[in-house]
């Protein structure tokens, strides 16, 4: 497959994997491996002052993977500039998964303070994975501010549906100049496969994982959806028609 | 002296590091973040920043998240 580009990074896959709701470290790790991925987002949170728990970054080879922290439980642009800031502190590299999520019950993204984060982390040399919905203006305007990637979401986070988002994605990812990675919503191997097959440059999954009964076994498909979803789109697919082409010689026949 | 420490008050001893105050909850300073009344302080300033009665801390670490 041919190597994916973010800001001048190079990457052999285009499956990035999120760490959330697996039932273990084990389990984590499993699909990580599975999906062979190199990009890994992480989140986050307070320390439990009176139970620390299980660090997970003992069970993440940093210099196997890029971690890419995201800004989930931002509500606005300054919480979401905090986050980041505390990431890159916490000795990450300057990468960040950029999400604003004010709506408890749809996860959708805040597509005004989602840009003015953007505005400001860029400034600050971050490089911004912003998280949005699939609106190809809000899109044209992130990356006109400099993020390094648009991720448009397939449908809501964990909701397992699929490319909903189909129309839109596809004019985003006509008019982009970065790297478009379709994120959240993909439940199946078929939607990585057919994100890739519409031009997306990568896809990243985590409920579909997660909840999977083998999750190195669901990572192995979705790493194999994401392929044959890539090569087809490379290999450029023919386009759909509504009248029936043969395809056998319409001549000879025993009629003839 | 008092801090408000991840949302909550509590009561610590004078003068106390950050370094220290991270010892004291068996947190290993290297997987962690801190933020000292919303201005991030840097790893290798936690044994220098002194807290101060009335501060407010955050102390972050990561966690699964997508």
């Amino acid at each position: 497959m041919d190597k994916l580009v973010i800001a001048g990074r190079e990457f052999s896959s285009r499956l990035m994997v999120g760490t959330g709701k697996f039932s273990s470290h084990a389990a984590m790790v499993a699909a990580l491996e599975g999906a062979e991925a190199e990009i890994v987002t992480v989140a986050l949170r307070r320390v439990d002052i009176d139970n620390p728990d299980d660090d997970m970054l003992t069970h993440i080879d940093r210099n196997k993977y890029l971690l890419l922290p995201n800004t989930s439980g931002a509500r606005d642009a300054d919480e979401a500039v905090r986050l980041a800031r505390l990431a890159r502190a916490a000795g990450c590299e300057p990468w960040i998964k950029l999400e604003v999520t004010p709506d408890p019950y749809y996860l959708l993204p805040d597509p005004i303070e989602t840009l003015k984060a953007a505005e400001i982390l860029v400034k600050e040399g971050f490089n911004v994975l912003p998280y949005i919905n699939a609106d190809p203006v809000l899109a044209k305007h992130l990356q006109e501010v400099g993020t390094v990637t648009v991720m448009p979401l397939g449908a809501p986070i964990g909701t397992n549906k699929g490319v909903r988002t189909r129309e839109q994605i596809a004019i985003i990812i006509e008019q982009a100049i970065v790297p478009v990675v379709v994120d959240a919503g993909l439940g199946a191997p078929s939607h990585a496969a057919e994100a890739m097959e519409m031009g997306a440059a990568a896809v990243l999954v985590n409920t579909a994982f997660a909840v999977a009964r083998d999750p190195g076994a669901m990572g192995v498909a979705f790493k194999k959806g994401v392929e044959a979803g890539r090569e087809a789109f490379l290999a450029g697919m023919g386009e759909q028609r509504d009248r029936a082409e043969a395809s056998s010689p319409l001549t000879g026949f025993l009629h003839d | 002296m008092k801090i408000t420490l991840n949302g909550k008050e509590i009561l610590v001893g004078n003068p106390l590091s950050i370094v220290a105050l991270l010892a004291e909850h068996d947190l290993d300073s290297t997987r962690v973040a801190v933020e000292l009344n919303r201005e991030v302080i840097c790893a290798n300033a936690f044994a220098t920043t002194l807290l101060s009665d009335g501060d407010s801390l955050e102390i972050i670490h990561f966690v699964g998240g997508g």
